[in-house]
């Protein structure tokens, strides 16, 4: 029996209480995969150990692309031989998320062919991962992918495989279409998601508004973050019917408006729109009574990413809105900016926020050519250190 | 003649979402007018027209054989024509036509072992990282923790009695794949002891300038070592973000006994309310005690309860904290404050108190 194959004295722990359990998950893929069992191996042995087992990858990848393969090879590998090699393939998901059944069991089919029988739904970034496979597995794993429709997404120094929020599809505060854009760009730049040409990596989210369901604030160098120009949509009725029900409007709605632009009498809800931030807030306490603007478009915001290596940043405001219909060509014509300016003056492993910390917002907005305007600042320099230039 | 080469199919990208669309979502594409939320997991979109699709929430631990996709595979076929999604926190959701299938389904994904819920004011999955499974640089594990903890906030996840939404993520290192940075709890796997230098390979497998490079505080200096050109490190200036090793193999900094785990609270990503912020330090250290973690699941517990007794509705965590103060955030929790919690990189000074509004 396969089970007894190698000892999970301690992973076996993992696999008692009522959250889904990932070592009952792997032991479920010893019958795809024989690699499995030395995959438990491995990691028992991490577990006995307190410390990781797995080497830094090497170059690996199918023809003709730069990334979308993490090399990765055990350093205990006359231990597991199974799992010598276990190189993971990303692959790009459908824009959403979205499947149907009959997709997923082709992934499913082909990965049993090719590989450990594990994957991760999805990846951090959005892929679809592949969990571990041998070298000489790639190429064909790969061709059987892109004849049923898939393709793989992004490593390395290239355009990441960009993600989206649930948008249009389900979801009635979309101001923008996210998965058609996500597509649309991901299709765009094949080129630079597969053949990475940048200092570092680029990340695309697309999220439909303020509530930022892919966190794309946090994450992405370019953050597309849906938004509307007029007055919230509002239904006084259903205010009202909120109201009767016992949600507490002048405490839990007004009282937590950010710039207190609302006023309940009792009876009806007054917002003076033009002191509205768009923060989401009243209208995800009472989706039934309010709505995001009919004149819907996006803020364009740049430069997130996690810690390494200058410290973590927030993506900034660069456009405060781009109506709808106009975002595809605004965001193209933008990143073509970005990433030349980027291309010149990024140094190795230096992403696009950092780079702007480095030579100023200032002088970045001079080499895209955008006007510098107040929403993009929380308030106006306190130090007295101006480079004025000669401008006379 | 030889026959032509079959021509290799190369950057076709994604497949297009439309046609992985429920009919249903396909006719009201666009045009939802509002949701209701009627049970924990349990989600009802109604449309302009009044067609409704409703979402079944479940967990997933990320990690999943295609045995259990194909579970999912089959319900969704029983239960609803073939059409499912995940969701950006690892749930697997279940899109239905017809209420009638939503209590069969919750049944059967529960039976699996997949409990329904992460809505609204519960705590969703939690977003981690591959750690032991899968990852080269990772001071702990990333799934033995995050079910750890799950096991421990269960009803949690299955109930939405929090004062507002609570995210979890973990990242098992500084690079932070899972981009933790901004969560209402933060799990962030972390190093204590600069790289223990691998002088013999290190000109084989190393850039000596990319390396020395890399480093953000620039401990590190060329060496030459047993005449081979290599590096020095200059350890009080190394804060074992690991950078280094990201570039350079030979430049390892695990260690069993003195990597562990930090924890970060009150971040978020969300703009509602109050601006989208970072996390930030609560407990700097616990040591890794596989297989369950019960150091960073009693601390992760006590947060959430705490938390959850006196935040007031709405009020995510960093909201809470920034009312009550952070003394008393650590007064409530018990948890010591020390100076590893101030700030010492760039721009700390933003962080000092900077006025005479002390709550006593």
């Amino acid at each position: 029996m396969a089970d007894e194959k190698v000892q999970t004295k301690l992973l076996d722990e993992l696999e008692k209480g009522p959250w889904p359990s990932f070592v009952k998950e792997i032991k479920k893929a010893r019958k795809v995969s024989p690699v499995c069992d030395d995959l438990l191996g491995q990691l028992e042995l991490s577990y006995e150990e307190k410390v990781g087992h797995w080497k830094h990858g090497g170059i690996v990848g199918v023809m003709g692309y730069g990334g979308g393969v993490i090399g990765r090879y055990s350093d205990v590998p006359e231990k597991f031989p199974n799992v010598a090699h276990f190189h993971t393939m990303r692959i790009n998901q459908p824009s959403g998320w979205f499947y149907t059944s009959n997709a997923l069991r082709t992934l499913c089919d082909i990965w049993d062919r090719h590989g450990s029988g594990l994957t991760n739904m999805h990846g951090s970034t959005g892929d679809i991962v592949f969990l571990g496979t041998k070298t000489d597995e790639l190429e064909p794993t790969f061709k059987e992918l892109t004849a049923a429709g898939f393709d793989l997404g992004g490593s390395g120094s290239c355009m990441r495989t960009p993600s989206a929020c649930v948008g249009k599809a389900r979801c009635e505060w979309a101001c923008y279409d996210t998965l058609k854009m996500c597509n649309d760009i991901t299709h765009e730049y094949q080129d630079e998601l597969h053949r990475p040409p940048f200092p570092y990596k680029f990340k695309f989210k697309f999220s439909g508004c303020p509530n930022d369901c892919v966190a794309s604030i946090a994450r992405a160098d370019l953050s597309v973050i849906g938004t509307w120009k007029d007055d919230i949509q509002q239904n006084d009725a259903e205010v009202a019917a909120y109201a009767a029900k016992g949600l507490d409007i002048q405490e839990d709605v007004c009282g937590r408006c950010p710039t207190k632009c609302m006023k309940w009498d009792g009876k009806k809800l007054t917002i003076n729109n033009r002191e509205c931030v768009r923060c989401m807030h009243c209208i995800n306490a009472m989706p039934k009574a309010l709505a995001p603007g009919k004149e819907r478009g996006a803020t364009l915001l740049i430069g997130a990413k996690a810690p390494i290596v200058q410290g973590a940043l927030l993506s900034s405001v660069l456009v405060p809105f781009v109506p709808a219909d106009e975002l595809m060509d605004t965001i193209k014509e933008l990143v073509s900016r970005v990433w030349d300016f980027w291309d010149e003056y990024g140094k190795n492993r230096e992403r696009v926020g950092e780079l702007i910390q480095r030579v100023g917002m200032g002088n970045f907005l001079d080499a895209i050519g955008l006007d510098p305007i107040p929403e993009m600042i929380t308030a106006p320099r306190d130090n007295p250190y101006i480079y004025f230039k000669d401008e006379a | 003649m030889a026959a032509e080469p079959v021509k290799r199919i190369t950057d076709i990208g994604p497949p297009n979402y439309e046609q992985f669309l429920h009919p249903v979502i396909k006719k009201n594409y666009g045009s939802w007018k509002y949701h209701e939320n009627l049970a924990p997991g349990v989600l009802c979109h109604v449309a302009e027209s009044g067609d409704k699709i409703y979402s079944v929430r479940a967990a997933s631990p990320r990690l999943l054989s295609t045995t259990t996709i194909r579970q999912f595979a089959d319900l969704a076929e029983k239960y609803c024509g073939g059409y499912l999604r995940w969701t950006s926190r690892n749930n697997v959701e279940f899109l239905l036509d017809n209420p009638a299938n939503i209590e069969p389904l919750k049944k059967e994904l529960l039976a699996l072992g997949f409990p329904v819920g992460g809505t609204n004011n519960a705590i969703s999955n939690v977003v981690h990282t591959q750690g032991w499974v899968h990852c080269h640089s990772s001071a702990t594990d990333a799934s033995g923790i995050v079910k750890s903890v799950m096991d421990a906030l269960y009803d949690r996840f299955t109930h939405e009695d929090l004062p507002a939404k609570l995210r979890i993520a973990l990242a098992c290192c500084l690079n932070m794949c899972g981009a933790v940075h901004c969560s209402d709890i933060a799990i962030l796997g972390v190093h204590r002891r600069p790289p223990k230098i691998k002088h013999d390979i290190l000109p084989k497998v190393c850039e000596v300038p990319t390396l020395i490079a890399s480093c953000p505080t620039g401990a590190i200096r060329p060496a030459t070592v047993d005449g081979k050109q290599s590096v020095e490190v200059v350890e009080e200036q190394c804060m074992f973000c690991a950078n280094c090793y990201t570039v350079c193999p030979a430049m390892p900094l695990n260690d069993p006994e003195n990597d562990g785990v930090s924890i970060w609270v009150g971040g978020k990503v969300s703009n509602a309310r109050s601006a989208p912020k970072f996390s930030k330090l609560a407990i700097p250290f616990i040591p890794n005690e596989p297989p369950r973690w019960p150091g960073v699941v009693d601390a992760v517990v006590n947060i959430v309860e705490v938390y959850a007794k006196n935040a007031k509705k709405f009020e995510r965590m960093g909201e809470w904290i920034e009312r009550i103060g952070w003394p008393r955030f650590f007064e409530l929790t018990g948890i010591p404050f020390t100076k590893y919690h101030i700030d010492d990189f760039r721009l700390a000074g933003t962080t000092y108190a900077r006025s005479t509004h002390i709550r006593f």
